[in-house]
């Protein structure tokens, strides 16, 4: 079955991808750039490296711009679904959806009208396994993104490994934070993961953060070989 | 052992990560071992190890097992209870004779409860996630447990423990694996320290 992404950069869509390839043909990633900082469904930060992923995973992108604002984003999103079904033949889409039935039951819809088939690979995973999995199979995953406390500005930049996870444990017994970033806590960047045939390396990058509301902006990146 | 019988297209598909998968991990949770099976392999399963069978959902589209239904022939004869989830339901109503109906439901609905005989569907309403394009008519060997607006939600078999839900319980109601586990199939758990 042809299958494309809805592809954010995250570590989640980037896992969903990376299961999906194991199992169907995935023919494209779809990406869709919000110009809203606070969009419901597709805002997240440093959208714009996705053509980097794209090329270092060997996919081609669709990127396809959207309002960001509530009720026209389901509309763009069902043109960009479309555009993909045109362009690269697409039967169902795959998303990265852990526990969100808002955004979940949303994007079933669109594919419902639209005859695709809508697969959410990552739906309701036990979040340890799933970060302890990150990590063992080496997808190299960054903090580009802090929205809650207790998360400081050294967070920012930071890579997922097996001590930031201790604290992330913690953070979440402690503070209650979901232990994947699914609450809007945080929000990640995958430079690098098993099924990437090139790498992503971040040349320049700026913090932005303030009461524990932060953005690791890249403005330089670029693909290297492994 | 619980058996948690896939109902996607093929074996180890997508759909599996997405409907099976959280089934089984609410059923290790609650301290039971658990199989998964395709539903075109039932034949290969060892059954007198098998305590209770769980039939999982399937994605929106993926509606093959409706035109299968030599695969369901052992249900009517299950010597052990079953618990349909979504597909699940609507593979127990055919088996037993039932028909489907066209009736898409995607998110969030209200659910009633209609029956406070049943040891699992004792609460008068609660809020659940649906995700089907087909509600069941039953035959009337099943009795109705619980109907939202648009279709009945929950049935029970009125002589053996074979249950139905139309809705998707991995994702707001785990109540309802929880109980038919802990009310039909209480020997066999895994001591906590595995």
């Amino acid at each position: 079955m042809k299958l494309g992404v809805l592809f954010s950069g995250g570590k989640d869509s980037v896992y969903a991808t990376y299961l999906a390839m194991q199992k169907e043909e995935v023919v494209c990633l779809i990406s869709l750039i919000s110009k809203n900082d606070e969009s419901y469904m597709f805002h997240t930060p440093n959208i714009h490296l996705t053509s980097l992923q794209a090329e270092a995973i060997g996919l081609p992108l669709l990127e396809y711009s959207t309002s960001g604002i509530q009720d026209e984003e389901l509309e763009d999103l069902k043109q960009a679904l479309s555009l993909a079904v045109e362009q690269y033949g697409i039967e169902g889409i795959v998303t990265g959806a852990l526990l969100s039935v808002y955004q979940a039951a949303r994007i079933q819809k669109i594919c419902d009208d639209l005859s695709l088939w809508c697969y959410n690979p990552l739906w309701h995973v036990d979040p340890d396994w799933y970060m302890q999995t990150l990590i063992d199979e080496g997808f190299e995953i960054i903090i580009s993104g802090v929205f809650s406390a207790p998360f400081g500005e050294t967070w920012l930049g930071r890579q997922i490994d097996t001590e930031a996870l201790r604290l992330l444990r913690l953070y979440a017994a402690k503070y209650g934070i979901t232990l994947t970033g699914e609450g809007g806590e945080l929000e990640t960047l995958v430079t690098d993961a098993p099924f990437f045939r090139k790498k992503i390396v971040v040349i320049n990058a700026e913090s932005h953060y303030a009461n524990y509301n932060g953005r690791y902006l890249i403005n330089a990146a670029e693909v290297i070989d492994k | 052992m619980i058996l948690l019988i896939d109902l996607c297209y093929r074996p180890h598909s997508l759909g599996e990560d997405e409907f099976v998968r959280p089934i089984a991990d609410i059923v290790k949770r609650c301290g039971y071992q658990s199989e998964m099976c395709h539903f075109t392999e039932w034949e290969s399963v060892a059954m007198d190890t098998v305590e209770a069978v769980i039939l999982c959902g399937t994605p929106l589209r993926d509606t093959l097992f409706k035109e299968r239904p030599e695969c369901f022939t052992w249900i009517t004869e299950s010597p052990v209870p079953i618990l349909g989830i979504g597909a699940g339901m609507q593979a127990l109503v055919i088996a037993y004779g039932g028909n489907l109906e066209p009736n898409s439901e995607i998110g969030m609905t209200t659910i009633r409860g209609v029956s406070d005989a049943d040891p699992i569907f004792c609460e008068k309403q609660w809020t659940a996630y649906e995700l089907h394009r087909f509600s069941t008519v039953p035959e009337n060997i099943f009795m109705i447990l619980a109907e939202s607006d648009a279709c009945i939600q929950a049935i029970r078999h009125r002589e053996h423990p074979i249950y139905g839900v139309l809705f998707h319980p991995e994702v707001r109601n785990i109540w309802v694996v929880e109980r038919f586990l802990s009310t039909h199939v209480c020997h066999n758990i895994i001591p906590s320290s595995e």
